[in-house]
């Protein structure tokens, strides 16, 4: 029998969450980590405590039973005491009401080891996307190329700041990056050796729209072993709506078969973004709350590394979610879901990024509780060689943490580093009591200042979607361990 | 054999508290501009 004395203490709410997704009852534990399916039965029983906890009311057989009678429930009492009895079992293995994480907070030395950086190579672009937080390219700046010497300095700051790290990450970003292709090529060559002289090895990704994505680029890509992340929105209509040239035209028809063809270069691309990798992304926004339908146009063209993210945007934009919308996305991810089971078992497989998630091989809590890194192990630099905690903050002054031209340029601003350091889980009042806390890593830095001015304070938005696409997400795992074991 | 509730995944993340942070992982950002990786997404690579 469940020792409900313990739910004196222990809060359901925050530590176990059940739900109900497609035919199934679903119960994560969020401390262990682990995943039950329930029946009908066991599911009342949970929440019926977590009602009574909720109430503030005391947690006993007789509570139990009065709120299952209040919901028009028939309590059996033979199938409660069962139900109760392989609840305590799964307590006592710690699966299931397992005991709250002990709250280690990230040790970091004090000097941050920087392991990756954000090289801006072009602050310029050759679409007009509309909902570009980069202001199409030049982050409220001036459109401008970064040169040799600032980008061999920032490969230089990244090996120099990594400490024992021997993988380092090098991003290349813009704008878009390869109007800027010549210093791309140098800089991979420059990695290369000055890596080696450092005994470690760069990894380099690059993030592009696709417009240049000609034969002699993905050749080097291919050669260079870059990963590649392509930024198609789905649909031609809706992409063509939102990432248009500077002219109005649409870039679909440019970009798509090209996006083609490089994907079709990599088949064994890893949906865990480990490797060499490519994915093509999307952004959906108010106008395509349908976006399960984009991801399925892009399954349809052959793409099988999918991310399709919702726009962050300020209220006043026509394109940023309105009131009404969730309702529209929850259902979007629900269909994407089981469209992917479907395509599944039909052999016609793709993976949607948000739906990967590696339960038990999934980083360890300390990752967990610190998320992107951004501001002392991820850093972001302009053309200027300006550092940034992230690609987002770029331009932003009050973000600052230093350049490369100062004489002191592998001291990063110590206040903006602690303030980064700091905005962990443990630290967000909503995060510490939100049962996705372990997964989501508190949000987005960048999103999370935007809407609320504080970096401890998120954008509640972001949350319900997070938390949709991990319900689905664990949805999706349980349904192919049960076909497994089929 | 339960009758009401079927495990299908026994993980032990909370011990990870005292093992991990080595930091070998990659680097993830979760923003949809960029690779739109939260850790969720990501494996430990120990
Ligand atoms: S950011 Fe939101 S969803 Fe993520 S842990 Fe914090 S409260 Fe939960
Ligand atoms: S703050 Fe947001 S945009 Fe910046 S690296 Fe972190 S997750 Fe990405």
């Amino acid at each position: 029998m469940l020792n409900l004395v313990y739910f004196k203490e222990y809060s359901i709410k925050k530590n176990v969450h059940s739900y109900r997704q497609g035919d199934l009852f679903i119960a994560h534990d969020v401390n262990s980590g682990s995943l039950h399916v329930l029946d009908e039965g066991a599911y009342d029983v949970i929440k019926a405590i977590e009602k009574l906890q909720e109430m503030l009311e005391t947690v006993n057989t007789e509570g139990i039973c009065q709120v299952l009678r209040q919901a028009g429930k028939t309590v059996i009492v033979k199938e409660l005491s069962e139900i109760l009895d392989e609840l305590e079992e799964l307590r006592k293995e710690s699966t299931l009401f397992s005991a709250e994480a002990e709250i280690v907070l990230p040790m970091y030395p004090e000097k941050p080891i920087v392991k990756a950086i954000c090289l801006h190579v072009a602050h310029d672009c050759n679409l007009r996307c509309e909902y570009c937080f980069a202001g199409t390219g030049a982050f409220g700046g001036s459109r401008r190329m970064m040169d040799v010497e600032t980008g061999k300095k920032g490969i230089d700051f990244v090996l120099e700041s990594s400490g024992h790290r021997d993988h380092c990450e090098v991003d290349f970003f813009g704008g878009e990056p390869l109007l800027n292709f010549g210093l791309i090529k140098s800089l991979v060559e420059y990695g290369r050796k000055a890596g080696k002289a450092h005994g470690k090895t760069i990894k380099f990704t690059l993030t592009t729209n696709g417009v240049l994505l000609n034969d002699r680029i993905q050749e080097f890509l291919e050669q260079e072993e870059i990963s590649v992340v392509l930024s198609l929105d789905g649909r031609p209509e809706v992409h063509d709506r939102m990432r248009p040239y500077a002219d109005g035209r649409g870039s679909y028809a440019k970009v798509t078969p090209l996006i083609k063809q490089f994907a079709a270069k990599r088949p064994e691309s890893s949906p865990y973004a480990l490797g060499t990798y490519y994915y093509v992304r999307g952004t959906y926004t108010h106008f395509n709350l349908d976006f399960d339908r984009d991801v399925l146009h892009m399954a349809d063209l052959g793409i099988k590394q999918i991310s399709v993210e919702p726009v962050v945007a300020s209220p006043k934009d026509a394109y940023a979610f309105q009131e009404g919308d969730l309702q529209k996305i929850h259902e979007a991810y629900d269909r994407l879901g089981e469209e992917l089971l479907l395509r599944r078992a039909q052999d016609r497989d793709f993976n949607f990024f948000h739906f990967n998630i590696a339960l038990d091989q999934g980083p360890c809590m300390i990752k967990r509780l610190s998320g992107c890194g951004a501001g002392h192990e991820y850093v972001a630099i302009s053309p200027e060689g300006d550092l940034y905690p992230c690609h987002q903050f770029v331009g932003q002054e009050a973000y600052k943490l230093g350049s490369l031209y100062d004489e002191t340029s592998y001291q990063l601003k110590d206040t903006v580093v602690k303030s980064f350091r700091s905005a962990h889980v443990y630290s967000k009042p909503l995060c510490r009591e939100c049962w996705a806390r372990f997964a989501c890593s508190g949000g987005c830095h960048a999103a999370n200042v935007a809407f609320t001015q504080s970096l401890t304070d998120v954008y509640t938005l972001g949350c319900e979607l997070q938390k949709k696409r991990l319900e689905v997400a664990f949805y999706i795992k349980i349904k192919e361990i049960q076909q497994d074991l089929i | 054999m339960a009758k009401h509730i079927q495990t299908i995944v026994k993980a032990n993340l909370s011990s990870t508290a005292k093992t991990g942070g080595c930091g070998k992982c990659q680097t993830s950002c979760q923003s949809a501009c960029k690779t739109s990786c939260t850790v969720g997404n990501q494996v430990c690579v120990k």
